[in-house]
């Protein structure tokens, strides 16, 4: 009997909670234990097909899906805004597989799904942040090979990141690496903090909520646990830094915020606006106004 | 004023149904049936089946339908439902010596026990588009084989009766296969997991790296030592019973290539194996896949690793068409903080070598 | 419990108990020494505790080798239990085991018999599984490391033979190593290999 056949087409429409069967997510939440156990060491797990595209959030959806029960509170950000195509696409699909309540507060979510961004509002003891990530390892475009960053991890070996580092400072006078820009968590492993800018990188550090890291296609999870140190490769003589803006938000009038770029009008007008939707928002509720506010 | 883009919501649903209505097409044209899809269009059934790795001819009929004939959609499809089903045991190995077999050919021998069979092959057709065909013109009855024919000896077996064909792995020496679905693949690999992984790649990369082994990016003198398309007897272990129970029948495609090598430091010369083994009717994967397969094999066999078709980990982890497709169709995804702080950058070092070279001027004057 | 009645005793809503006892395993290992109840558990046969039935139901399956420690292998209706309702396959090679599961920590072997992952594969290594009869009491011993902010004050008792030496010796390992799951009779807590363990004055 196939699939399709009478009475069985329920088969195909329903799923367990989350999607994933329960087989799999123990494979998950083993994978999670032993990434938490090591922070910053990738623990290869056996990512399935998920029914979005491997390099739309599958890793990220995996571990929220393995995680996730009926207290919690969900929000999901794509570029730090709940409102872009992938991070509503990825609310509904928990809306419709688990239902469980979502937000875009911040402060209000237990987990929080991102993409490229870590939220403004600080997060707080008991939250888990879950990242998408692309590219697992921080030194695949050195050497593209797995066996041999394996190796590197294996044995310490990260002057291959110093040496590019450097040769970019002597280039260019300066560090060229303006997102995923690679950190060393807790003194050992030289860890991916996934495609954030570096503006983000010192949030991570010592944050009292639970970071956790999917990477589906990759089949690779990664952890960074409560108050775990976190520090961004940098040189004595160059410390590293992050970008400032020479602007608060045009709406909220936010100053050291990480802004997005908006072109207005076709004669290059434009104006620069908090990429964190839900930060920008509520300062505008609490009466903050940029030059350009309604 | 400035109002940020809102509406995501409804634009997703806009599309959806947009999608729905571009894929029924002219309300006019009949709707097309899983049944003709099936019947018709069998081919890209099998190869949604085998990329998929879902033997459900209904399910790939279905999905081929959904994606508007997007193959690799298709099979995208195909593997999603597959993940969510639970796995009640493995079976054992299948018999393809006991293959009903439809077609068979072997380049190496002329004739041999069983004879040549062409079957339902393109391969000396006249490749001109037929009117007829377009017009829905009935084919002619075709003349088939009785259908319990003796089981047909392969031609590998010929061979290693010689001793000149290296023997076929044992089972033995590695009683529990590895399962890729379920365990995350590591480098180096076993030749079971690369040919698990194989056999759901892409036709299309595979089929080029394998060309480029007969191009001399490590040429591996391949002899289509036979091919055969057929039904293979699918059987499960119950430990109640002692006896496999029979769970029914599949077609597959296998191509067992002979390749001559002049032995080296670790085996001695002879004809070595490359192995292909595809669902449904496949011909080109399969014969693609053994020639990969040969490929990756230089190390086992001490050959000298030279060129991109014998390099596992850049073989294996491209070769998935729904993994590459996602990674690359990703780009489409919004990347406006990473290009802001790409922006910032370039405009902060565009400022400096101004700067430096206004300096250099003056300097000059 | 009948002699054959180890079909029962499972949970029913396995889904979402899995869930909520994975969440507060998972707290614990990520905030190591703090104490996380599980509020559903499975009823195991006499000789199992409830919470160790509900680690062993919500992470381990048919992949995962276990190792039993002598009282709980020597208990056929546990361990009849545990393949019924895991399918886990129980291994006698304390090093091929993903988990170990103990029930008395006094007389456990050492840390360093069990699977301590290798410098490529840190995470091949047993999660140890042990039942504990509480953490007010036993020697105090104060906590650092990741998932913790300053110091952690902890106990728990029995301890294994020379734990801190034994631990130091694991954390001296690091990335390789054991980490521990201590269930108690409502709770668990964790030691991760991460955690630096001082005696309570330190």
């Amino acid at each position: 009997m196939s699939a399709l056949d009478a009475g069985n087409e329920q088969v195909i429409a329903t799923y367990n909670f989350a999607y994933l069967d329960e087989q799999t997510k123990r494979m998950i939440r083993r994978a999670l234990l032993k990434g938490i156990a090591v922070p910053g060491y990738q623990v290869p797990f056996a990512s399935r097909e998920m029914p979005m595209p491997y390099g739309w959030g599958t890793g990220g959806v995996q571990v929220t899906a393995a995680i996730i029960g009926p207290d919690d509170r969900l929000k999901v950000i794509d570029q730090g805004a709940d409102d872009t195509t992938n991070a509503i696409s990825i609310r509904k699909f928990f809306e419709r597989t688990t239902g469980v309540e979502t937000t875009t507060a911040t402060a209000e979510a237990s987990i929080i799904q991102t993409r490229h961004r870590i939220p403004e509002t600080p997060l707080t003891a008991g939250q888990i942040l879950v990242f998408q990530v692309p590219i697992p390892e921080p030194l695949r475009f050195l050497e593209p090979r797995e066996t041999e960053t394996r190796t590197m991890h294996a044995l310490e070996e990260y002057g291959v990141m110093h040496v590019k580092l450097y040769e970019d400072i002597a280039r260019h006078g300066h560090i060229a690496t303006t997102y995923a820009y690679p950190v060393k968590v807790e003194g050992r492993y030289v860890t991916d903090p996934s495609p954030t800018p570096k503006f983000d990188n010192p949030k991570m550090h010592r944050n009292p909520a639970l970071q956790l890291f999917g990477a589906g296609r990759e089949m690779r999870i990664y952890a960074i646990p409560p108050w775990t140190e976190v520090v961004s490769l940098d040189f004595e003589d160059h410390p590293f830094e992050v970008q400032a803006f020479d602007r608060p938000c045009a709406l909220c009038g936010a100053e050291d915020v990480f802004l997005d770029e908006v072109i207005t009008d076709d004669r290059g007008g434009r104006m620069f606006v908090c990429s964190d939707t839900d930060h920008c928002n509520r300062r505008q509720a609490e009466g903050h106004a940029g030059e350009q506010a309604a | 004023m400035y109002v940020a883009v809102k509406g995501g919501e409804t634009a997703i649903d806009n599309a959806h149904k947009l999608l729905a209505d571009r894929r029924r097409g002219n309300r006019d044209v009949a709707d097309l049936g899983l049944d003709q899809i099936m019947e018709q269009l069998s081919l890209a059934v099998d190869r949604v089946m085998s990329e998929g790795a879902l033997y459900d001819r209904e399910l790939a009929a279905l999905a081929i339908k959904q994606a508007r004939g997007d193959l690799i959609e298709a099979i995208f499809l195909a593997r999603a439902y597959r993940t969510t089903l639970p796995r009640f045991g493995y079976t054992q190995p299948v018999d393809t010596g006991r293959m009903q077999v439809e077609r068979r050919i072997s380049a190496c021998f002329k004739d041999l026990p069983g004879g040549q069979l062409l079957g339902p092959t393109f391969d000396y057709t006249h490749r001109l588009l037929d009117p007829a065909l377009a017009g829905g013109a009935a084919p002619e009855t075709p003349e088939v084989r009785d259908p319990d024919g003796a089981p047909m000896m392969r031609v590998s077996d010929f061979l290693g009766q010689e001793g000149l064909l290296e023997p076929a792995p044992d089972a033995a020496d590695k009683p529990v296969p590895d399962d890729i679905a379920r365990n995350p693949m590591s480098y180096p690999m076993d030749r079971d997991a690369r040919l698990q992984a194989l056999a759901r790649g892409d036709e299309g990369f595979l089929l080029s790296m394998g060309y480029s082994t007969q191009r001399g990016y490590a040429r591996s003198h391949p002899f289509a030592g036979e091919i055969r398309i057929g039904e293979v007897e699918l059987e499960i272990a119950v430990p109640e019973l002692d006896f496999a129970a029979p769970l029914g029948r599949i077609q597959v495609t296998e191509c067992q290539m002979v390749n001559q090598f002049q032995g080296s430091a670790k085996a001695p010369p002879q004809f070595t194996r490359g192995y292909g083994l595809v669902f449904g009717q496949a011909e080109r994967k399969s014969m693609a896949m053994a020639l990969v397969d040969r490929a990756l094999r230089a190390t086992e066999l001490g050959e000298d690793l030279t060129a991109p078709a014998q390099d596992e980990e850049f073989v294996i982890a491209h070769s998935d068409n729904v993994q590459a497709t996602g990674f690359v169709e990703h780009l489409k995804l919004p990347h406006y903080v990473d290009f802001q702080s790409e922006l910032n950058l370039v405009r902060r070092m565009r400022a400096e070598v101004e700067a430096r070279t206004e300096t250099h001027q003056e300097a000059a004057e | 419990m009948a002699e054959t009645d180890f079909l029962s005793g499972g949970l029913a809503d396995p889904v979402i108990a899995g869930q909520s006892a994975f969440r507060a395993i998972m707290q614990a290992m990520a905030e190591p020494g703090t104490i996380q109840a599980i509020t559903d558990c499975p009823t195991p046969p006499k000789g199992l505790r409830r919470t160790m039935a509900s680690i062993a139901t919500t992470l381990c399956d048919a992949d995962t080798p276990i190792w039993l420690d002598p009282e709980l292998a020597g208990n056929p209706l546990v361990v009849k239990w545990l393949a019924f309702h895991t399918g886990a396959p129980v291994t006698a090679d304390s090093a091929a085991a993903m988990f170990a599961f103990v029930s008395d920590p006094s007389s456990m072997p050492a840390l360093d018999r069990f699977a301590k992952g290798t410098d490529a594969y840190p995470d091949r290594s047993t999660t140890l599984v042990l039942a504990v009869d509480g953490f007010d009491r036993g020697t105090p011993l104060s906590l650092t490391g990741p998932g913790i902010e300053h110091l952690r004050r902890f106990t728990f008792a029995p301890m294994p033979e020379a734990f801190i030496d034994q631990w130091s010796g694991n954390r001296a390992l690091f990335p390789r190593g054991v980490d521990l799951i201590l269930a108690g009779p409502e709770a668990v807590a964790c030691l991760p290999r991460s955690t630096r363990i001082g005696k309570g004055e330190d």
